[in-house]
């Protein structure tokens, strides 16, 4: 068995189940002091007065930070692409439970107490909720530096004299990461140094703001991410809380714990946007695609611009001649989306697959040969030739494992034990992408390696592949390989988000282990007393990177069971095949991938923030309102991993496999649906209402 | 003043030693160590095991009772320790995650979950195996479905479910 692919169990089981696994929170410094957040209780307008003088004296309180006495920072964006801070400089409030004081305290609970005495007097402005009538922002771009407008050439007068056409408006709602473990920060300031522990999913990008706000030099800061308890893109930055403790800390004197509660989660942390997607597509007789619109709004902020780039979808999957995509943002009183797993190709693909469903039935062809009719072997857009493509692969076996050639096609056709039952499917697609990491790595002379990288552990199994891949170069066990990492002494990593963090890091390992084999080559297989060092930069080459389209694809084939008399909805099977590249561990792998066909599952079927739409508050901020998915409501997804050895995607093989997944499977499970009732939903997530 | 307990069982209860808001000295029996600490009233069983006896395996996930990452066992029974008084339990044998493994053999429920891969971050993880351990102990049918809906009050993100319920019916079944 090979040592990359091996289904390795994760080195830090043991830790993980035993409780002995260092969360940012499980930390305890000497005389530290305990932090919480009063968040706004209004969404638009500005503070009148503030009156602390009971939380003040009350017991334990140390300090009662408001605008009237906050230090002053730096709030200002360092680059465009980041989130605007609210730290207590001004008056103005721009979204719900926005941070307008901070009580530190000797115990947590003196804190929250202190915090509940706050009164903070407000004067409301009406907050503008409305996608409709939001101000328009037009953004220049959207992630990765792509274009919010561009056609091949226009869709318009093809679309309009096809054979076949659908036409439709599709929406997905505001959601929230809520990763288990909710954000927290302890700063601890020795002079001018700073510590900072933060669940991170990235340390430098931490270290970088940080520097910024304090206006201190980077080097005056380590920030160290030990495991963090899940992200799903909402640890991607530095939000309000982390500098707020660190403000705290340097007042007091004293290390500050900040520990965002979870209606906190809801506030100042980031969000999946809502879109509204008009998406028409037409065809010929026989299924051709000819023309396709994707036109796109979601919401933002009044002081941010975040785009969902669900126009991704469609511009990079099927062979389509005419193809118009614009993206546009409206303004309203919340506070700043930003990535949740998989933006823009799991709210763009819901769209553009349940709209190939519904073309399939407008054409009265297979939902599965409609696709293939349109299989593009080039990437449709820019007509390069892909580093690799499996989705054929896919097709077929995710098909053959779930049976779809059973599949009796009119709605409401088939039946079981008295439940409507409907069988979708979807693809998947989600663009592969990678950044510079470095990398150090040692061999002593008992033979032990130890491999560096400041990248973090958020579940996807870093501490577990990477030693892998370095082990497989070396011809050593993976046990021989200890990974270090979570730390801003350590060589730089990129942000751990898009899928990217295999591409970048696994890229920086195997050319460090590379470098170290020949290196022992050239000593004779001698290690020397200090041990053999190797350090690499290992740059993402733009103009190499440019040579092929690097994409991941997949499959998805969803069952449900409808009640037809309480309309409700099980997905009782999931099957789905992935284009993922090379896999590095059958086992973390495995997990990755149904997680994300979890997640697309909850996308299709619980998961929305609600907003009052008069006060621009939300109204579900718990885990009891906010629906996420317990065991009972999923399956058993079975997942396969297509094998694929790509060798000009990045050295490490990879194609992203942590959000391809929940691309399209929402889908899926939304043609299920249609093909159970005769109801197709385009708004998510399915609820009972909507079968009405 | 005794703090009232105000339920039936609190007859046969011996009277608290817990007077007022301010801190008290609480001792708590913690996997079969007792762990003695000075704290107010109002201190949760969940921030006493972490912040005071230092037992930070047990996690804080909502701090409402809505996601289980807390759930520890108090007399063999599973409980969320966030939505409980750490002063109500000073008559009890609590366990937490640091109390399953006999020493340094892990609980197969444990060695389950590492082999199953019934984890991502990691996070929701003691609250589920202390869960595990607890319901297997209650005796339910070891099924895919009773397992499902069993275990239905611990929260994964990662969305680990299939794989938690593959580690609990190995680790269940007789040996």
């Amino acid at each position: 068995m090979p040592i990359v692919g091996a289904a390795r169990s994760r080195v830090d089981g043991r830790d993980k189940v035993t409780g002995g696994a260092k969360y940012t929170c499980d930390r305890e410094l000497p005389g530290m002091l305990h932090a919480v957040v009063v968040p706004s209780t209004i969404a638009y307008g500005r503070v009148l007065s503030i009156d602390d003088r009971d939380a003040r004296v009350a017991t334990g309180v140390v300090l009662v930070m408001t605008h009237a006495n906050a230090p002053r920072v730096n709030e200002n964006k360092s680059s465009p692409q980041d989130a605007k801070l609210f730290l207590l400089q001004n008056d103005a409030v721009e979204f719900d439970r926005q941070p307008v004081a901070l009580v530190v305290a000797r115990t947590f609970e003196q804190a929250v107490h202190g915090a509940d005495l706050v009164r903070v007097v407000y004067e409301t402005r009406a907050p503008q909720m409305d996608l409709d009538a939001g101000e328009v922002a037009t953004p220049a771009q959207t992630a990765g530096n792509q274009p919010a407008a561009h056609r091949r050439p226009a869709a318009q007068p093809a679309l309009a004299s096809a054979h076949a056409q659908v036409d439709a408006i599709y929406r997905t709602p505001t959601e929230h990461h809520n990763p288990m473990e909710t954000h927290g920060t302890i700063a601890a300031w020795d002079g001018d140094r700073l510590t900072l522990y933060d669940s991170t999913q990235w340390a430098f990008g931490v270290r970088t703001r940080l520097a910024h706000v304090l206006s201190i030099d980077p080097s005056a800061i380590r920030v160290i991410a030990p495991f963090v308890g899940g992200a799903f893109g909402s640890k991607g930055t530095a939000w309000s809380h982390v500098p707020l403790a660190a403000m705290a800390a340097r007042a007091t004197g004293k290390p500050v714990k900040l520990l965002v509660t979870r209606p906190q989660m809801f506030g100042w942390v980031g969000h999946r946007p809502q879109t509204e997607q008009h998406f028409a597509a037409g065809a010929s007789a026989d299924g051709t695609l000819v023309a396709m619109i994707h036109e796109v709004r979601n919401e933002t902020s009044l002081s941010d611009e975040f785009v969902e780039p669900c126009a991704v979808f469609s511009r990079d999957l099927y062979a389509v001649p005419h193809y118009t995509m614009h993206q546009e943002l409206r303004r309203l009183a919340i506070s700043k989306p930003t990535y949740q797993r998989a933006p823009g190709e799991s709210t763009g693909g819901f769209a553009v697959e349940s709209a190939m469903d519904e073309l399939a039935y407008e054409l009265g062809i297979d939902p599965l040969a409609l696709r293939l009719r349109n299989y593009s072997e080039v990437n449709p857009d820019n007509g390069k030739e892909y580093t690799s493509k499996k989705l054929r692969e896919c097709y077929t076996q995710a098909a053959d494992r779930f049976g779809w050639s059973k599949r009796t096609a009119p709605p409401r056709s088939m039946q079981r034990n008295g439940m409507l039952v409907g069988w979708g499917m979807a693809t998947a697609s989600r663009g592969t992408h990678r950044g510079d990491s470095d990398a150090r790595i040692t061999m002593y002379p008992d033979g032990s390696v130890v491999l560096a990288v400041g990248t973090i552990e958020q579940g996807t199994g870093s501490p577990t592949v990477y030693p892998q891949l370095a082990a497989a170069v070396l011809g050593i066990s993976p046990d021989r390989v200890r990974f270090e990492w979570g730390d801003t002494n350590l060589p730089t990593a990129p942000l751990a988000a898009g899928s990217q963090t295999a591409a970048s890091i696994g890229s920086a390992t195997v050319l460090a282990a590379e470098q170290l084999r020949d290196r022992l080559v050239l000593l004779g297989g001698n290690v020397p007393p200090e041990g053999i060092t190797i350090e690499v930069n290992a740059k993402v080459d733009e103009a190499e990177e440019g040579r092929y389209a690097q994409q991941a694809f997949g499959a998805h084939f969803a069952a449900v069971e409808v009640d037809p008399d309480l309309l409700h909805i099980r997905v009782t099977r999931f099957v789905g095949a992935y284009d993922v590249g090379r896999v590095l561990n059958a086992k973390t792998a495995g997990s990755q991938l149904v997680g994300a066909v979890v997640w697309g599952i909850s996308m299709a079927l619980y998961e929305q923030t609600r907003f009052d739409r008069r006060t621009g508050r939300i109204m579900n901020a718990t885990l009891a309102d906010y629906l996420v998915p317990t065991n009972a409501d999923i399956p058993n997804p079975e997942v396969i991993a297509v094998e694929d050895d790509d060798q000009r995607v990045n050295p490490a093989g990879v194609r992203g496999m942590g959000e391809v997944a929940m691309c399209g499977s929402a889908a899926a499970v939304a043609n299920a649906v249609y093909h159970a009732t005769g109801i197709r939903v385009r708004e998510l997530p399915i609820t009972v209402e909507a079968l009405l | 003043m005794t703090v009232p307990l105000g339920s039936a069982a609190a007859a046969q209860a011996p009277e608290l030693s817990v007077s007022g808001p301010q801190a008290n000295s609480v001792t708590l029996t913690i996997n079969g160590a007792a762990h003695r600490m000075t704290i107010e009233p109002r201190v949760t069983l969940l921030d006493a095991i972490r912040d005071h006896a230092g037992l930070t395996g047990t996690k804080k996930g909502c701090d409402q009772g809505t996601c289980g990452a807390c759930t520890v066992m108090v007399n063999g029974r599973r409980i969320d320790s966030c939505l409980t008084l750490a002063v109500m339990h000073q008559e009890d044998a609590i366990t937490t995650i640091e109390g399953i493994a006999n020493g340094e053999k892990l609980h197969p429920v444990q060695a389950a979950f590492i082999e199953y891969d019934g984890f991502q971050c990691g996070f929701c993880t003691p609250g589920q195996i202390v869960s595990a351990v607890a319901m297997l102990a209650e005796g339910h049918a070891l099924d895919d479905q009773t397992v499902r809906t069993q275990m239905s009050g611990n929260i994964c993100r990662c969305g680990c479910y299939p794989h938690i319920v593959e580690a609990i019916l190995a680790a269940g079944k007789p040996a």
